[in-house]
């Protein structure tokens, strides 16, 4: 019930935006344009444009901790494909810096590295969405790419990496090629989950689908049909079966209320691609050599 | 134009796709191209001839392909020894880039000394070629971004650009070498 509420009234709220906004900050960075607006006690990063469909980042302002976005908390299934709770976190784009919050929130002693490669980012998700650093939370300003090969070549390894660098008007190309995919599962723990959230609904989805399995295997792919977002869940190993899913989302079910995320019902949201392989097998795989993706992207 | 587009993706994998890639790409372009107008204006001067013209197509051409065979170990290595992807992003940049692009430079001020038959005319061959060479510039830029990047890999495009170019060498060395025949064989007839 509750949640029907919430959900009618982000809806409502979005859709009422252009009369209620109220433009908080404006500012033209070397990227992009970003605006932070607030519709009543919802607070929203924007990128670019004034239209809902390009919301970075979203937050309550009476209830910082409660997830506003549906993809934030789908991004949690990446607990229940792994048994170990994460202990060094590595999230490229930060947005609003809302899941290194809610993850230092959860697991106060993991180490988060949050990368953005615009400073304005960093700052704004400072200054308005209470995004913050200690000593187990750190911010770099950095091309993620770049990034992940330096961690590579320091031989560093992470328990979780989140890939959210993508938005829906510009991919960077060089980070959905399989010598990336690649260089990220370098760094994965043996334990290590990879979750990216991705948009394509587009012809990239069979490309960007084929370059995961290239790389991973087959992995998951978590979505719940309330938006075009998908998360693809990757690991080192054999998936999961649904069983040990299942328990693992018992075990994680009362942590992560708070949030808003009911990990029980996320692990009904999760489709193997062992079992269901949505595109052709003979996809070309996006490389280095060739990632036209925001071509493909349209 | 086409090759200077695909710097960027050649790039992005060492150096980011921050602002300053393209700033560097732009600077280096830029600048060898500059020296490239200087020295091919230079060597214009020194009896010049359509085989020579030609010889700085097909150079070029020869000077494009380390950017397909060792992009990938000069991009390591300055990754490994660079911290600063400005810097590091310059350096790949003019390691690559500088001499292929040196020569299509001295391309231009050569096709002037080689057009210009008349003084008064001068502007107007200048004018001419200017327009040839900035519209194939703008179309060599449009078509890879749009299209060639869709269809092939990076090396493939720039391996077609190395062969157009030393192809192109080729016709001019060879209409050269027709050209002399003929003069000879025509000077031959006017003395029998």
């Amino acid at each position: 019930m509750n949640k029907w509420l919430v959900s009618l009234t982000i809806a409502l709220a979005l859709l009422s935006a252009q009369s209620f906004a109220k433009v908080v900050h404006k500012e033209r960075s070397m990227y992009r344009n970003i605006l932070v607006e607030d519709i009543e006690n919802l607070r929203c990063l924007k990128f670019n444009v004034k239209t809902s469909k390009t919301n970075q980042s979203c937050i309550y302002k009476n209830d910082p901790r409660y997830l506003v976005f549906n993809y934030t908390k789908l991004l949690f299934s990446s607990l229940l494909v792994t048994n170990k709770d994460p202990e060094s976190v590595l999230i490229i784009g930060l947005g609003g810096g809302t899941m290194s919050n809610t993850i230092h929130e959860i697991y106060p002693n993991a180490k988060i590295e949050n990368i953005e490669i615009d400073p304005a980012v960093v700052k704004v998700a400072r200054k308005y969405f209470g995004f913050f650093e200690n000593q187990h939370i750190t911010s770099k300003t950095q091309d993620g790419r770049i990034f992940v090969k330096r961690a590579g070549i320091k031989k560093e390894k992470y328990d979780w990496i989140i890939l959210d660098a993508f938005n829906g008007d510009y991919i960077p190309e060089h980070l959905l090629t399989k010598e990336f995919l690649e260089e990220v599962k370098a760094l994965l723990s043996e334990d290590g989950v990879l979750s990216a959230n991705t948009f394509s609904v587009s012809e990239l989805y069979a490309h960007e689908s084929a370059t995961y399995k290239a790389v991973y295997g087959d992995f998951f792919n978590v979505r719940n049909g309330r938006n075009t977002n998908r998360i693809i869940l990757a690991i080192n190993k054999p998936l999961p079966d649904g069983q040990t899913i299942m328990r693992r989302a018992k075990s994680l079910q009362a942590l992560l209320e708070p949030f808003g995320v009911n990990m029980v019902e996320l692990s009904s949201n999760m489709y193997s691609t062992a079992e269901d392989q949505d595109w052709p097998e003979n996809t070309k795989v996006l490389t280095d050599q060739f990632s036209p993706a925001n071509l493909l992207n349209q | 134009m086409g090759i200077e587009m695909l710097g960027g993706r050649i790039l992005a994998p060492y150096f980011g796709s921050s602002v300053h890639i393209w700033g560097s790409i732009i600077t280096v372009f830029m600048l060898s191209l500059s020296f490239g107008y200087l020295l091919g204006g230079k060597f214009s001067t020194r009896s010049p001839s359509l085989t020579k013209y030609g010889s700085i197509f097909f150079i070029s051409g020869i000077t494009v392909l380390p950017i397909v065979l060792w992009a990938q170990p000069i991009m390591e290595l300055i990754f490994t020894h660079i911290e600063d992807t400005r810097y590091g992003s310059l350096l790949a940049c003019m390691v690559l880039f500088f001499i292929p692009t040196i020569f299509m430079g001295m391309i231009s001020p050569y096709s002037v000394r080689l057009l210009v038959k008349d003084k008064n005319k001068s502007g107007q061959v200048a004018g001419v070629l200017y327009f040839v060479s900035t519209l194939g510039s703008a179309l060599g830029t449009i078509i890879t971004s749009f299209y060639f990047v869709l269809h092939f890999e990076v090396n493939t495009i720039i391996y077609a650009y190395s062969i157009l170019l030393m192809l192109l060498g080729i016709v001019a060395i060879l209409a050269d070498k027709l050209n002399v025949q003929l003069k000879q064989d025509v000077a031959g007839v006017a003395h029998e």
